[in-house]
């Protein structure tokens, strides 16, 4: 079917069915709070935009730069990893770890 | 041909454009398709910040099957990758959205926007070129003028076809996030870009100014709880337009009521059943597309599971709902876990607003006709690539029985996924981006 109808089952029906089964839903996440028990409790909010709202962020701010800097200090500097995107202020930026992106000069292939 | 009923149709097999690579350049995904308002020109944005073209040839009276074929046009790169050293920001050259403006003269025009970026690029043909000039030679070498004798008045002589893309305006430093959006808007002056908390609105002559019509930024980013998902213009409406969010609502505003349009005219939102909530209900509410219909009656919106058409007078519910690949339902969890539960699916309407379209993994897309009710599952595949062969539908098998030519869930290949789709503005013809391929489908000629 491929547009929803109107439940058809009288109330009383629907309540013994949905007490029956369970969604497939919550068995997907009774699944996943299986496997990450600290999830946080509001999935949709805070966490997943910051995340998305971040996209791309490198490097945090100077105070980040001091902190790992100043915790770096008896360790070894650790080397860049270039598609760590979600990490910021934990290794300190140095000229080389800077993205040396160069466009792409070579023609689309949809253009062949 | 235009409004025909789903059963009538049946959709071939036209050209597939691109490379079979074993390991696909990143570079290569295409990340936009969008046919002009004529449909004559095929437009593909990708992540490697390159914009290819394709024109449709003229039909022919001796290959009347051949239907008009698409070929390269023109090709650019767009957008550069970029690097922001005061936010320490890295700038995806990716073209997100192409969007076409009408045609009003010879050129072509069109907006390519990346994350930060928006650009208009007039695309031009040049089949002559002065010849004869007095100060300097065929070469373009400065004449001694002391040596010139006589006068010559220069002349237009023909050259080859040149078809040049040239940047004319570029609005830039208006976003702070990303940008998901851009849409023209009916006057031809004005278009909007939209990120994920603010909306713009530009006019075409001004790239050093913009005006602000939406901001929903929370004065502390702690109290953030959804975001702008995607935004377009009424298509006759100069003053509407409406914008999605990530908790599976739509908002219609009207420009007339104040400059800011923060508080909207309209809201559209289906109420939810509390006890079917879950961890994943707000991820898969989350909007990903909003398209007006041609008619501009209603809009349709693609969230991860369904296609739900929305009549603009009706706000507490949609019309229609039509579910995509509800056997995913099982899936959540592992669908969480590979990232592609947050997969940005894009929706389009036919030129009738009788069939609308979406795609989904396994490169499989749908089409759903909203009369008759009936919808079909198709695949792009270079294995259904002969000539005018005809596609055949595809079926998912849920559990049970799996029948020879069903495919199980556990098969799919969700790395194959169909975001893009496009379909031309008055006939059946479809292009469906699938990873690093296009592909161009046709209905049967005959």
């Amino acid at each position: 079917m491929s547009a929803e109808n109107p439940e058809s089952a009288s109330a009383e029906e629907q309540k013994e069915m949905e007490d029956k089964v369970i969604s497939p839903e919550k068995v997907e996440e009774a699944k996943l709070k299986a496997r990450y028990p600290h999830l946080g409790q509001k999935p949709g909010g805070s966490d997943f935009l910051r995340k998305r709202l971040q996209k791309g962020q490198k490097y945090f701010d100077s105070g980040d730069y001091n902190m790992a800097k100043a915790k770096m200090k008896n360790k070894q500097l650790p080397t860049a990893a270039p598609d760590k995107t979600e990490v910021t202020g934990d290794h300190i930026p140095t000229p080389q770890d800077l993205p040396q992106r160069k466009p792409s000069l070579v023609a689309s292939k949809l253009a062949g | 041909g235009f409004g025909s009923l789903m059963q009538d149709v049946l959709w071939c097999f036209s050209q597939v454009k691109g490379t079979i690579d074993v390991g696909v350049t990143e570079a290569d995904v295409i990340s936009t398709v969008e046919f002009n308002h004529t449909g004559e020109l095929l437009a593909t944005g990708d992540k490697g910040g390159r914009v290819v073209i394709f024109q449709r040839e003229q039909e022919s009276k001796n290959q009347p099957h051949r239907r008009g074929e698409y070929n390269v046009y023109s090709t650019f790169q767009s957008h550069e990758p970029e690097f922001d050293y005061l936010k320490s920001l890295e700038i995806e050259e990716k073209i997100n959205k192409i969007r076409w403006l009408p045609q009003q003269n010879a050129a072509y025009f069109l907006l390519s926007t990346n994350d930060k970026t928006v650009k208009l690029w007039k695309v031009s043909e040049r089949d002559k070129r002065p010849e004869g000039y007095n100060l300097k030679d065929e070469d373009g070498r400065l004449r001694d003028p002391s040596m010139i004798t006589m006068l010559r008045v220069p002349v237009l002589r023909p050259m080859d076809l040149m078809v040049e893309a040239t940047p004319r305006r570029v609005f830039a430093n208006a976003h702070t996030y990303h940008i998901n959006s851009i849409s023209v808007n009916s006057d031809y002056e004005t278009y909007m870009s939209a990120d994920d908390l603010r909306i713009n609105l530009w006019n075409f002559e001004i790239t050093n100014q913009s005006f602000n019509i939406v901001d929903i930024k929370p004065a502390n980013m702690e109290e953030l709880t959804e975001v702008i998902t995607a935004a377009e213009f009424h298509p006759h409406h100069c003053n509407t337009f409406v914008y999605s969010s990530s908790k599976g609502t739509i908002r219609l505003c009207d420009m007339r009521t104040s400059a800011l349009c923060d508080r909207h005219a309209k809201f559209f939102e289906e109420p939810e059943d509390p006890s079917n909530r879950s961890f994943f209900s707000e991820i898969i509410s989350s909007i990903s597309d909003v398209k007006f219909s041609h008619s501009g009656r209603f809009i349709m919106t693609r969230d991860y599971l369904t296609v739900k058409v929305w009549d603009l007078n009706m706000e507490n519910r949609p019309i229609e709902t039509y579910q995509v690949h509800d056997y995913l339902r099982s899936k959540l969890c592992s669908l969480y876990e590979n990232d592609c539960i947050f997969d940005k699916f894009e929706c389009v309407w036919n030129g009738s607003d009788s069939v609308i379209m979406t795609g989904s993994y396994n490169n499989f897309f749908r089409m759903f006709d909203r009369n008759t009710k009936r919808d079909v599952t198709l695949e792009a595949s270079r294995e259904n690539s002969k000539p005018r062969a005809i596609l055949k539908p595809r079926k998912v098998c849920v559990g049970g029985k799996r029948r020879k030519d069903e495919i199980s869930v556990d098969s799919l290949d969700f790395s194959k996924k169909i975001l893009h789709t496009a379909w031309h503005p008055s006939e059946n013809i479809i292009a469906v981006a699938a990873t690093n391929n296009l592909y161009i489908f046709q209905d049967k000629v005959n």
